[in-house]
């Protein structure tokens, strides 16, 4: 029996999506078997960041309304064997298409047969997210070091700790900027922990590549030298329970200004 | 006319009007029935007396609001007597756990997130942060263990000598009894660290150091201060 772990954030862009395809890859990489699940009917876009677009048949939706089975819907990601399914969204139906009692159901099936099943859910509080939580044990919550998302996320954890079904919330800070944080532009890590009080799962540095490899249909973890590709790994091991320690900021500062002086020396 | 053996309401003049004590174990209508018969029916009130008022004390018996309202109603028919307050022995289940709930100190250990609103009605002491977004509200005062950093509504029900103590007070807003006060809007670094909010003469809300609190409200914790 496996476990289903929502990932969700509240504010819109903040890297919900790409943190559920690398957190996905990177647990199959680890040797589990994974079904990721996008919630995010009538604006998917999971497919798209994993490569997977050309390949969905049936959705979720189809599942829903009994017009296939889960296992037909299931999209299979060649890169990894047997290790990494997904569950598509439909694109032309919306949100209310689904109740919360049919995604338990259809989580239930999902964690018999996956050692992890993640759920990626759309932004806001309405019925698209109490259908991605309905299913789900854990929650990753994900935030950005800006005001309005850390009260955003503010207001999702609040939302989360009300669900009894639900084991407490964990978190990961998408997108920081070490220099911005250094010179007080941008919140940091333990000024948002302090203010969220709630355990943090991992920090993922700002990385062009990122977008570069989202772009590509190829998530980052696949890049075994990115610094968010580590970062995503290390999450992943978090999640199979083991310790990982959070590598300072302060290093990384280090290696980016290293990195900033080599290339003036190049020039 | 048949004297009657006993009397169920004793009536005694004071400086401030009249007492009327009421028997507590005859039947109620009984009570009605001898009101009625000693003040109504008596005779000889000049038309033009001033009002007296009346106190009425009604000893362990339990009257209605509905009730109150009939004995009101039936003095008032006496051209100059006017009820100016009842007092009774008892009160009902309902009523007295009102009150223990207004007098008693709710603590509760909490993040009071974004969004969230906490309410009770006596005294609050949080223990842990109310964010940016999230509103606690009391009917007393608040007490919060960490930091204040949405909205505190104290003396909701319009006590203006409630107060709002914090170990960190940075608030979005505060609101004492109907007054309301807002965080400047630019930031300040500044240390507010153990500091108190309460509603001064002007009837404007300060802030200041928690410190101070056993001066200005040296009542703070007692229990008589609502009796």
């Amino acid at each position: 029996m496996g476990e289903a772990i929502v990932i969700t954030s509240g504010k819109g862009g903040v890297g919900k999506t790409t943190t559920t395809a690398n957190l996905g890859t990177a647990l199959a990489i680890l040797g589990k078997r994974v079904c990721l699940v996008d919630t995010d009917i009538g604006l998917r876009n999971l497919d798209v960041v994993l490569g997977l677009e050309n390949r969905i048949i049936y959705d979720l939706v189809d599942v829903v309304e009994g017009r296939c089975t889960v296992q037909k819907a299931l999209v299979k990601d060649k890169r990894f064997e047997n290790h990494l399914y997904l569950l598509p969204a439909a694109q032309t139906s919306d949100k209310s298409a689904v109740n919360p009692g049919q995604m338990k159901e259809l989580i239930e099936q999902l964690k018999q047969e996956y050692d992890y099943v993640l759920i990626d859910c759309p932004a806001g509080i309405e019925q698209g997210y109490r259908n991605a939580v309905a299913g789900a044990d854990e929650a990753i919550v994900v935030t950005t070091p800006e005001v309005s998302a850390v009260r955003d996320a503010d207001r999702i954890i609040g939302l989360l700790e009300a669900e009894e079904h639900v084991k407490p919330p964990r978190l990961i800070i998408n997108r920081i900027r070490s220099h911005m944080v250094k010179n007080g532009d941008m919140l940091d890590v333990d000024e948002i922990v302090m203010h969220l009080s709630i355990e943090l799962l991992g920090i993922i540095v700002d990385d062009e590549n990122v977008i570069k490899a989202s772009n590509r249909g190829e998530p980052i973890v696949l890049d075994p030298n990115s610094k968010a590709s580590i970062a995503y790994r290390n999450i992943a091991r978090r999640i199979l329970g083991e310790s990982v320690p959070l590598p300072p900021l302060e290093e990384e500062e280090k290696g980016l200004f290293s990195k900033i002086r080599k290339i003036f020396s190049l020039k | 006319m048949a004297k009657q053996k006993q009397q169920y309401v004793t009536i005694k003049g004071t400086k401030d009007g009249l007492t009327l004590q009421l028997d507590d174990r005859c039947s109620y209508e009984d009570l009605l029935k001898e009101i009625e018969e000693r003040l109504i029916k008596r005779a000889g009130v000049a038309p033009n007396s001033p009002l007296v008022s009346v106190h009425l004390k009604v000893g362990n018996r339990y009257l209605t609001p509905e009730q109150e309202e009939e004995l009101r109603a039936l003095i008032r028919r006496s051209k100059n007597l006017v009820v100016d307050s009842i007092e009774s022995n008892v009160i009902s289940k309902a009523e007295a756990l009102e009150w223990v709930q207004k007098m008693k100190i709710s603590a509760v250990p909490r993040i009071v997130r974004s969004g969230q609103v906490l309410h009770v009605e006596g005294d609050l002491l949080l223990i842990g942060d109310v964010n940016p977004g999230g509103t606690v509200i009391a009917g007393g005062n608040i007490f919060i263990l960490g930091a204040l950093r949405g909205i505190a509504h104290a003396g909701y029900s319009g006590n203006k000598e409630a107060v709002i103590a914090a170990s960190v007070m940075k608030p979005m807003q505060l609101r004492i009894g109907d007054v309301m006060n807002r965080a400047p809007d630019y930031k300040t670094d500044e240390g507010n660290e153990m500091e108190c909010a309460y509603v001064d003469e002007h009837n404007q809300i300060v802030v200041d150091r928690l410190q101070l609190l056993m001066h200005l409200r040296p009542n703070l914790t007692r229990l008589e201060r609502r009796m």
